[in-house]
């Protein structure tokens, strides 16, 4: 488990733990830097945690727990939905920790109520973000398999017709190798620039 | 030619029936195909291949799956070498009057296009002797009511990967059951959102959690439905 302190000289009763996905620990930092919310410290679950959302809740109480020992008074979860059926949202309910709204991290960098309103638009559109678009081969290619078995791509993205990236940044490289992963999927390219969408309207809200 | 190299064909049934569920479980496509063949012109009947050497080396790899020691690409290269498999005896099965179970469609739900999950559940229920008609993806509520008209399921599965698409199965019952139609067969749902009391809440016969799940439910409910019958005459 990662841990960003932000700022040494409050003390952690007057601090907010962000306990985030490690998917989306690099734009927590982000908002942190951009609102100047140096009270915010920021400790992040496994990335990994998103191909097995059944790990999430579990590993949230024991984070909670273990930053309620070391004095956190307040913590906010930065993670969405993210397929945990409900079990994330049983264990921040038992401790009162709030969330970001929507179903996962797509929603909220694209914003929710936008998402909902493309509804079938995006259908068949796989959506990556910054995060992915660094870590392609490493998060999404090797653990499914398809580095070593090629005919894999097609049973898992024989459905897709677009790679659409979300980029929360504007970064050459990342789009870059965005364009590359959607001709190694085979599929059409397309690009829009989210920013951090609704992260930073809930870390600021959760901010206080 | 490597000295251990198995010839498929030099195997005595039994090795062979061993061996092909081996390359099952290694995914070998080829093999399979083989395999599938070879028993084919020794005599066995469709039926049999499918149960003894698929059926039962699917059986195998998803113990493995569900006991943590084979992973989703493993299993969905061993569904694809099955799925090699079932499309040689596919037609042969039909013709030579195998014995059948039940009929079932599935689909993936409205707003879902993913459907890696469905496709075990339809592969492993046509293993075990459905008729399986397969919707495909995307499926709004029309598409099942027409497919119920048309097809006169036993079975109706419904799957759905997202949170965002899977109350849509709710939206598929409440309607079967304002058209009166929910009662005419059971309603099986899966996804990897899913859970039990999922299935409870939208009025499904059950959550299935994977396909071997889904066979020995569907399974268990024609058992049920048969007695019932029986009991009625």
């Amino acid at each position: 488990m990662r841990h960003a302190t932000t700022n040494y000289d409050l003390p952690i009763t007057e601090k907010l733990l962000v306990i985030a996905c490690g998917m989306v620990a690099r734009e927590v930092q982000g908002v942190v830097a951009k609102l100047g919310l140096t009270h915010i410290d920021l400790t992040c679950l496994p990335a990994e945690f998103h191909h097995k959302p059944s790990k999430i809740a579990p590993a949230m109480e024991r984070a909670i727990l273990k930053a309620k020992a070391a004095g956190y008074k307040q913590i906010f979860a930065g993670y969405a939905e993210c397929g945990t059926q409900g079990a994330l949202d049983k264990v921040l309910e038992k401790y009162c920790v709030k969330r970001i709204e929507g179903p996962h991290c797509f929603s909220f960098y694209i914003g929710n109520q936008n998402f909902i309103e493309r509804d079938d638009r995006h259908l068949t559109h796989f959506f990556m973000t910054d995060f992915l678009a660094q870590h392609f081969r490493t998060f999404l290619i090797e653990p499914l398999g398809i580095d070593r078995h090629p005919e894999l791509k097609e049973i898992y993205f024989g459905n897709y017709t677009h790679l659409h990236y979300i980029a929360q940044t504007e970064n050459i490289s990342l789009q870059n190798n965005a364009k590359d992963a959607a001709k190694f999927l085979g599929l059409h390219y397309s690009y829009e620039f989210t920013g951090y969408g609704d992260l930073g309207t809930a870390l600021n809200q959760a901010a206080g | 030619m490597a000295d251990d190299e198995i010839i498929l064909s030099e195997l005595p049934d039994d090795e062979l029936v061993m061996q092909m569920m081996d390359d099952l479980y290694d995914g070998l496509k080829e093999e399979i195909v083989e395999g599938v063949n070879l028993l084919l012109e020794r005599g066995w009947t469709p039926y049999s291949v499918l149960t003894d050497a698929l059926v039962e080396g699917m059986r195998i790899v998803g113990e493995d799956f569900r006991d943590g020691i084979l992973f989703v690409p493993e299993v969905l290269l061993s569904a694809n070498a099955m799925k090699a498999g079932m499309f040689v005896l596919r037609p042969l099965l039909a013709a030579t009057g195998a014995p059948k179970m039940g009929k079932m469609v599935i689909g993936t739900v409205k707003g879902d296009i993913h459907d890696i999950g469905k496709n075990l559940v339809g592969m492993m229920m046509e293993g075990a002797g459905f008729d399986v008609v397969d919707l495909g993806i995307n499926n709004p509520v029309e598409n099942y009511l027409a497919a119920i008209e048309e097809h006169k399921p036993d079975i109706l599965g419904m799957s759905a990967l997202l949170t965002t698409t899977m109350p849509y199965m709710k939206v598929v019952i409440d309607t079967l059951i304002e058209k009166g139609m929910r009662d005419d067969f059971i309603v099986l749902v899966g996804g990897a959102p899913l859970n039990e009391e999922f299935g409870k809440a939208v009025g499904a016969d059950a959550y299935c959690r994977d396909a071997a799940v889904a066979v020995e439910t569907a399974k268990d409910f024609m058992k049920r439905k048969h007695n019932s019958g029986l009991a009625r005459v």
